[in-house]
């Protein structure tokens, strides 16, 4: 039995710093998906929400707030929070009701509206959440980024050039992004202008949050056949696996790792977990790879990720950005929307907004970022708490 | 609390319980499972989080007050609340240790007045205690990173 779903329709609200509710951008999303697909709203038989938690009630029943803004119709409704995998939970939470036959038809959508600077925790005095431990001690999120961004300096001898070299070339992606909110393009030198946020990390090499949204449309097989659409980017794997204790990596919101002291026990990388298991769901490996959606939460983890993908060996990922490889028009362009550098990152909605880029790209609709000739994508990222995913589409 | 052995005046933690307050010789405060040998940091008392280990039995144990730095950074803007930033901010390092005996990484602020261009991966730490927040006539202290002097053993 296959276990492959079809996308047939793909829409998104631009990023930016609207302020308004965050219903406006999902509702956007979704009917710019519907269009895309060619199928009206009733006929959607799921609606799968990726959550906000930042917008009250509304947000943390997404699916039934978007369900209810585009019209009661009686479709089933899900809302999934998975931190920045939240959309691609979601999408799982939709391709397992499509597989099992439950529904042929569902709307995966996410949308957000942030606040302006560091995301910081609940208030009040709260030393047994780790959220608030770390922020107590002055530990923000780029303090992580930069951590990792040190190790890949000391240990395997990028500089902070080869970091600015990445915010160079998705800044070059996304120019002509319609969807993106940074339309501007940088320079090394405007990177080593920047202000330092937590040595090595210079603000143009850490992402902004967003508000935005991006919504999919996905059936199964017999149904995009019957609608003439057996061409459809299908989506092949959706890998959200947990870590393994115990962790190798400090991640946030942590300020210490598990233990490895046990009998039996090693420590293990989470993000090299994530696609290992998408590529064994698909059947496919990295050398099949010929376009990438990561998460570059800093410029800097945008080299982890070609490790972690399998796209070079460890250490070896400065080499790729320097020969222009993940650069469009290289051999394995990575981040051709312009990334989480140009998007800003606006959580529930990342994730899909990730895998509608890809779909454009194997459509071949991408414009001036196109990949020519894309065949197989993959996206990945990673949040808070345990939370991670990688989709991989196909032709 | 006054027992001959405490040879500083007493302090308050920011964080109860989290660390001695030792201003000499302080340690973290951890757990270690009394099955699978686990460490934790914080510590744990109800669960361990180890996998093939379904224990609920931990002692608590002092950890090692030395390490090795895995990597490191520094605030170069004062974090948001609930951190308490001086006026003026004075940006301070950060550093994440390894301990070799508990296998396990921990953060924490490196000592006031060294700068990430002073540190290392690999290089040699000790654990003490600094003031981190003032509040009416209170300073609370916490626990820091500080780089081993060269000659200083174990």
């Amino acid at each position: 039995m296959s276990q492959e779903i079809a996308i047939i329709g793909v829409g998104m609200h631009p990023w930016g710093k609207w302020g308004r509710n965050f219903v406006e951008y999902g509702v956007h999303a979704a009917r710019a998906a519907l269009a895309d697909a060619g199928i009206s709203w009733r006929e959607v038989g799921f609606v799968s929400g990726g959550a906000t938690i930042r917008n009250g009630y509304p947000g943390q029943v997404a699916g039934a707030t978007f369900a209810q803004a585009l019209g009661w119709q009686g479709a089933e409704v899900n809302t999934s929070y998975a931190a920045c995998a939240s959309g691609s939970q979601a999408l799982a939470a939709a391709r397992s009701k499509i597989l099992s036959g439950a529904c042929e038809v569902a709307l995966v959508v996410g949308a957000d509206t942030t606040p302006k600077g560091f995301l910081a925790p609940a208030s009040g005095y709260r030393p047994e959440d780790p959220d608030w431990v770390r922020f107590y001690l002055g530990i923000t999120n780029p303090t992580y980024f930069a951590l990792y961004a040190r190790r890949r300096m000391d240990l395997y001898g990028d500089s902070e050039d080869d970091f600015g070299l990445v915010k160079v070339k998705n800044s070059q992606h996304g120019l002509t992004n319609p969807y993106a909110r940074y339309r501007k393009a940088f320079s090394l030198d405007d990177v080593r202008a920047s202000a330092m946020v937590a040595d090595p990390l210079r603000l143009l090499n850490v992402c902004a949050t967003s508000d935005g949204g991006a919504a999919l449309i996905v059936c199964s097989l017999d149904y995009a056949k019957r609608l003439g659409k057996a061409d459809a980017v299908k989506v092949a794997a959706v890998s959200t696996v947990t870590p393994t204790f115990a962790s190798a990596v400090v991640e946030m919101p942590d300020i210490a790792t598990d233990s490895a002291a046990a009998d039996g026990i090693e420590a293990i990388r989470y993000r090299e977990t994530i696609p290992r298991k998408a590529y064994e769901e698909a059947g496919i490996g990295p050398e099949d790879v010929s376009v990438a959606e990561v998460y570059d939460l800093s410029s800097a983890l945008e080299l982890d990720w070609y490790e972690d993908l399998g796209l070079c060996a460890r250490g070896d990922a400065a080499r790729l950005i320097r020969e222009g490889a993940t650069t469009l028009g290289g051999r394995l362009p990575v981040n051709p929307s312009g990334g989480l550098a140009c998007f800003g990152e606006a959580v529930p909605a990342q994730a899909i907004a990730q895998v509608c880029e890809l779909t454009w790209q194997l459509r071949g609709q991408a414009g001036d970022r196109q990949v020519a000739g894309a065949q197989v994508g993959i996206t990945a990222n990673q949040g808070l708490f345990g939370h991670g995913s990688s989709v991989i589409v196909k032709r | 609390m006054s027992e001959a052995k405490d040879h500083s005046q007493e302090i308050t933690p920011a964080i109860e319980g989290w660390y001695t307050l030792d201003r000499e010789q302080p340690h973290l405060v951890g757990a270690r499972c009394d099955d699978c040998g686990t460490y934790y940091f914080p510590k744990t008392v109800s669960y361990c989080r180890n996998p093939d280990c379904d224990s609920e039995q931990f002692a608590e144990t002092l950890l090692s007050r030395t390490g090795t730095i895995w990597s490191y950074t520094d605030a170069s803007y004062a974090p948001p609340a609930p951190f308490p930033a001086q006026d003026p901010f004075e940006p301070f390092a950060i550093a994440a240790v390894e301990l070799a005996k508990e296998k396990m990484i921990v953060m924490g602020q490196v000592a006031t007045g060294i700068g990430p261009s002073q540190l290392h991966i690999g290089d040699p730490v000790e654990l003490i205690l600094e003031p981190h927040e003032r509040t009416e006539g209170d300073l609370r202290w916490v626990w820091k990173w500080r780089p081993c002097a060269t000659e200083a053993a174990s």
